[in-house]
């Protein structure tokens, strides 16, 4: 297979200038992450270690295999959206390999905010839940929370991607068997109940874990009957006499073992689906990617550059090098499976977004997983582009990227502007994994260009008035335009509200892909029906 | 002309035998205890047959049982091995009755040596040196002091109804001598009512040094030199070698002419062994002599180049010596370990279970592995707990010890309890390795054998810490495991690095340590190690039994070998024991829901299964039901003893009945 040589000048002050730009931006990332790793804070920590548990990532720790990766998602979930602060969304979510099978796990973290359930940890939890669905993984989840956060039951209860749906999505997930397990580490209140007991294998810590529907002040409140909470749900009552729990266990670690042993029964056997060879790594190394990426990010790089730095030996198979240049494709290997890369390289004409769908067809009848490196302001527009059809070539591509049935993985590089972020596989798209870059941007068009359209608009307004509008009031006027568009298409701001499954360091991304993929191909891949590609 | 050969013993001895008859041409019949029903002497064996229940006195020390099978299965001869019955004059004389050859010196001269007493005095009228001292009756001080000045100092003075030390003194001089005969008889009679004094001759360091001995039919005799067996405890042996270092050809000589005297004292025929204490002034006195093959003979056949068995079989077949004196020849040195399930720690308890791994070194014709059980056999409390004896031999002690260090470290055992590290430490001690060898070896160098805590430098906790890091990322390849980025040995975190306590136990002390996982794909084992202030910079890797470490760039190659959590390190100077510190699991209390041990439904008790009063482990069987024409057992809920059965077998039960009285042990 063809070798892409990388021609960057790791020497160059320029490369140094870009490098030490992102490497601020992953330092940054870094830091907030460890910010949001020491959950509701040392006190609550402390009290949590007081009672004997062990906290929410120690117990995701001892769940799976020893020196095996773990594939977090949405880390930023819930930053600086509500007034409290709630880290991680009072949730930690990933893909981690317990007993060689790759599952779902979802751990409550009763530091932050007794666990309970912001509008966002919601949403975190279903995502998790739809990647387990989407690309069958085992879900185990530790509980250990208070439930729905009483004060926004507007936002957690009604609708129906609310709470209720983690139910739904149980008994659904278990009638596929995509296997429900549940570990009781602490409460689970009222209809947080149903997680134990909508789970095909549940397990409760012996006097730490407790499962009922209502608790002992609503009883008191409702029929005066005084009972402890341990009397009321505790793991001798469900395990002896309801039976809403299978096993009693006799502490955190014991419960994680047991949880262990239930996954190692589960009689799952990954389906074989793509000719695989042995992995290679890249020849260029992945940390290069820093000093690539432009600083000013209206600069261009050859996002070849990048691929060189991602793929098995650096090797890439180009698909129609020569026409539609602005948008890349080809053939490679990930970790030695076979993936068909996309990727910006430069705005869609017409010509790529033909390239695009082609090679998205050829891959989607070859069950050949797709990757999309999307650094795309939009496509072309102008007179010309519009009168030869842009709009009915961009659609094609839409068609056959919101079609195509093979696993797709997203990747945002750069910019994710208007309808490319359609066409590269955006949100929208159900791509099986989506992950930004600390210097991403998404928005439905650039900041500059945003503020551009409406100081057109309001100087025509002026202009109709008769109205001066002087360079300076126009350039404040534009000013907050560009700040609301910074701030909103910000990768942090995308991540704290679940537009993606997480910002990774552009180092990983090889790993990250490859991690992503792996889980992906727990699903058989479908065949693929595209709908009218309008001609 | 012996045809056919029936071995009267088990395990390493039986097997090699066997071999040795094979070699011959004989065939061989094994026997068998229930226990043994596959073992490998059995296996190896042309004809076995079951001569009992596990326990000894009721299989492999019932002589009737065993010559019955011998007559019924025309054996010409039986060997007995060492142990069991191959010092029992009655069994050898049975052999004789029934037309038998008894593998072993005549019933006479094993009557003669079976008394300790009795066989000092042969030796002393036979002019063999014995151990002075004064055994008389005449007690007066002045007739005591003139003894003890007649055999020289220093002496032990010992009650003669002694025992545990009391009533004994060491006396290093004449003018100690008054006060510590007084003090000595004030002990004994406060402690055995007996003041009654015997003097021996204290030798300070002793050496235990023995002969082996041969002599035929025809009344000749040679003696094979000698095995230095000082290293010990407590009387059992644990490393021997041949020669004794340091013994001149005189002293071999007056030695082996000494041993020859003994054997021919007693008209000794066949393998015999005449032990002595050799002195530092290089006099050696008579201890006993073993009228059988011993465990040690493969450092004399390492030495000499001779088969002892088929010398054995050859002097019973009534042939004269295959050898004489003047054409053995002894060449190099040998060492022989003994690899016994036991721990050390413990002082030396007898260790149980299955052998779950059991890889001895690669033999050749500088190691050699005798032994009687194979990977996944069991080693029960019924017998020696030996598991195999390790044989090195080289041209010189030096060499051989080289060899005898690298075999340890290649001899991997897992699931039982062994004293391989204990070996290990012991001869790469440098006082073994100067061959400073006294009985009293052990006690001397007592806490550097033992991995004592408290003697550790912490620079053995980064290799242990590696080692443990390494062997936990080792996954077995199932079907299930494909080549997948899930596969890289490394606890990849997404932007951070996983942090994570690490709790290990190195020569019984406990270290707490924080690992971070620092690696990366390209180079996933990369781990920083904090213990207190330091900070350790660690990766690595293994290659089967080797842990290739670097430290902050130091590296280091290391054997080691594993049970479950529990590891031995083999470093230049001994052994480390290592120990994971897995999570506690809290104890799961399911006594409580067993506790009244009621019958399950109505039924037929079909047999109890243990005694009453007798200790049980969790989860015995103590009692077995049928119903429905099923069996159910009911099982210890904890280890405790059955104090009441209230049904035995054959009685009828209710369905919920009180089935038995259960005590756990506290």
């Amino acid at each position: 297979m063809p070798v892409l040589t990388s021609t960057v000048n790791v020497k160059s002050e320029e490369f140094k200038e870009n490098q030490a730009h992102m490497q601020a931006q992953v330092d940054d990332l870094n830091e907030k992450v460890t910010q949001i790793m020491q959950g509701g804070g040392q006190q609550s920590a402390e009290r949590h270690i007081s009672r004997g548990k062990l906290l929410p990532r120690e117990r995701i720790e001892a769940l799976l295999d020893p020196c095996t990766p773990f594939l977090e998602i949405s880390q930023l979930a819930a930053w600086e959206v509500y007034d409290d602060y709630v880290p991680g969304a009072g949730v930690i979510a990933g893909i981690g390999r317990v007993e060689g099978v790759e599952c779902m796990v979802v751990a409550n973290d009763a530091t932050v905010k007794g666990g309970t359930y912001y509008p966002l940890t919601v949403k975190k939890h279903l995502r998790a839940q739809a990647i387990a669905e989407e690309n069958n993984l085992p879900c185990i989840y530790l509980v250990d929370s208070g439930g729905a956060n009483l004060p926004r039951q507007d936002e957690v209860f009604p609708d129906k991607d609310h709470f209720g749906r983690i139910f739904f999505n149980q008994a659904n997930m278990s009638a596929k068997n995509i296997p429900q397990i549940a570990v009781v580490m602490g409460s689970c209140t009222a209809g947080g109940a149903y997680v134990p007991a909508m789970a095909d294998v549940s397990i409760i810590v012996k006097e730490q874990g407790t499962i009922f529907l209502g608790g002992p002040p609503l009883v008191k409140a409702a029929t005066g009957e005084v009972v402890s909470a341990e009397e009321l749900g505790g793991g001798d009552v469900h395990t002896r006499t309801s039976g809403v729990a299978d096993q009693l266990a006799n502490n955190d670690h014991h419960a994680l073992t047991l949880a262990r042993d239930a996954v190692a029964r589960l009689n799952r056997v990954k389906p074989k689906q793509l000719d695989t060879k042995p992995a290679q790594e890249p020849l260029y190394g992945a940390s290069e990617i820093y000093g690539i990426i432009p600083k000013d990010t209206r600069k261009t790089f050859d996002v070849r550059d990048v691929i060189a730095r991602i793929t098995d030996g650096s090797e890439f198979d180009e698909f129609k090098p020569l026409y539609g240049t602005t948008l890349i494709c080809g053939f490679a290997r990930l970790y030695g499976m076979p993936v068909g890369i996309v990727a910006n390289n430069g705005i869609l004409f017409g010509e790529s977004a033909l390239k695009g769908a082609h090679f998205i067809e050829l891959c989607a009848t070859r069950n050949i997983p797709l990757i999309f490196l999307q650094n795309i302001t939009g496509f072309m527009v102008g007179k010309q582009y519009e009168a030869g059809g842009i709009a009915k070539h961009g659609a094609k591509m839409v068609t056959a990227v919101a079609c195509a049935n093979v696993p797709k993985l997203t990747v945002l590089i750069g910019g994710s502007f208007g309808a490319g972020n359609y066409g590269m596989c955006g949100r929208a798209y159900d791509p099986r994994f989506l992950f930004m870059w600390p210097n991403a941007r998404i928005s439905v068009m650039g900041g500059e260009q945003a503020a551009g359209v409406l100081a057109q608009v309001k100087r025509d307004q002026k202009a109709r008035k008769g109205e001066d509008w002087s360079a300076e009031e126009e350039a404040s006027f534009k000013q907050p335009v560009i700040d609301t568009y910074e701030h909103q298409g910000h990768p942090y701001f995308a991540s704290a509200r679940l537009w993606d499954d997480g910002v990774i360091d552009p180092a990983d991304t090889r790993l990250v892909l490859g991690l992503s993929l792996s889980a992906a191909l727990n699903k058989p891949i479908e065949p693929t029906k595209f709908g009218i590609f309008r001609m | 002309m012996i045809n056919k050969l029936l071995i009267a013993n088990r395990g390493e001895i039986a097997c090699r035998v066997i071999r040795t008859a094979r070699k011959l041409g004989i065939s061989t019949v094994a026997v068998y205890s229930s226990a043994d029903a596959n073992a490998l002497h059995v296996s190896m064996a042309d004809e076995a047959v079951h001569i009992g229940p596990a326990p000894s006195k009721e299989s492999y020390l019932k002589g009737e049982v065993i010559l019955k099978h011998a007559k019924a299965l025309n054996v010409d001869a039986i060997h007995p091995g060492y142990g069991f019955l191959s010092e029992n004059a009655k069994f050898a004389r049975a052999c004789d009755e029934a037309g038998i050859i008894f593998i072993g010196p005549p019933e006479q001269a094993i009557a003669a040596m079976g008394s300790k007493s009795a066989a000092k005095n042969i030796m002393q009228d036979a002019g063999v040196p014995l151990v002075p001292g004064y055994h008389g009756d005449e007690q007066s001080s002045e007739t005591l002091k003139h003894h003890a000045n007649d055999m020289g100092y220093p002496v032990l003075l010992k009650a003669a109804a002694g025992g545990g030390g009391k009533g004994m003194r060491q006396v290093w001089s004449e003018d100690e001598f008054d006060d510590a005969l007084n003090a000595a008889k004030r002990e004994a009679m406060a402690s055995f009512s007996d003041d009654i004094m015997l003097i021996e001759k204290y030798l300070t360091q002793p050496r235990h040094v023995e002969i082996q001995v041969f002599c035929d039919t025809q009344g000749n005799g040679v003696y094979l030199f000698e095995r230095d067996c000082s290293v010990q405890r407590r009387h059992q042996k644990i490393i021997e070698e041949a020669p004794a270092p340091g013994i001149s050809d005189d002293l071999r000589q007056n030695m082996g002419e000494a041993a020859l005297k003994a054997a021919h004292a007693i008209n000794y025929v066949g393998a015999g062994t005449v032990e002595f204490l050799l002195d530092a002034d290089g006099r050696f006195y008579f201890m006993e002599m073993n009228t059988r093959l011993q465990v040690e003979h493969p450092v004399t056949e390492k030495i000499t180049g001779e088969d002892l068995v088929e010398w054995q079989i050859t002097v019973a077949d009534g042939q004269p010596l295959p050898k004489g004196q003047a054409d053995l020849k002894l060449t190099g040195h040998a060492f022989e370990a003994r690899l016994y399930a036991e721990d050390p720690q413990h002082d030396f308890l007898p260790a149980t279970g299955n052998l779950k791994l059991l890889r001895p070194p690669a033999e050749s014709e500088h190691i050699r592995v005798d032994t009687g059980v194979v990977q996944g056999d069991e080693v029960s409390v019924y017998y020696d707990p030996m598991i195999a004896k390790l044989i090195v031999w080289d041209t010189n002690r030096e060499k051989a010890l080289q060899r005898l260090l690298s075999a340890l470290r290649d001899y991997h055992v897992a699931g039982v309890t062994t004293n391989l590290s204990f070996l290990y430490n012991v001869a790469s001690h440098p006082a073994f390795r100067k061959a400073e060898l006294v009985t009293t070896f052990i006690e001397t160098h007592h806490d550097s054998l033992f991995n004592q805590p408290g003697q550790n430098d912490d620079s053995l906790v980064p290799a242990a810490a590696l080692l443990i890091l390494l062997t936990q990322e080792k996954r077995d390849p199932s079907e299930n495991i494909r080549s997948t980025p899930w596969d890289i040995p490394l606890a990849w975190r997404a932007n951070h690095q996983l942090r994570q306590k690490l709790e290990l136990v190195i020569n019984q002390q406990t270290y707490e340590l924080t690992v971070t996982h620092t690696g990366s794909t390209e180079k996933p084992n990369q781990w920083q190690v904090e213990h207190q202030d330091k900070v350790y910079n660690l990766t690595g890797h293994l290659e089967a039994h080797t842990l290739h470490a670097h430290v902050d760039g130091y590296q280091q190659r290391i054997g080691f070998s594993q049970d479950a959590a529990h590891y031995t390190l083999f470093s230049a100077d001994g052994t480390i024991d290592v120990h994971y510190v897995a999570p506690d699991l809290g104890e799961t209390d399911d006594a409580g829901a067993h506790s009244d041990f009621a019958a399950p439904m109505n039924g037929t008790v079909v047999d109890t299964m243990v005694s009453t009063g007798e200790k049980v482990k969790k989860g015995t069987t103590l009692i077995v039901m049928e119903a429905m024409k099923m069996e159910h057992a009911i099982k210890a809920p904890a280890d405790g003893v059955v104090t009441e059965f209230f049904f035995a077998g054959g009685d009828l039960v209710d369905g919920g009945a009180q089935l038995l009285e259960f005590k756990i042990d506290e």
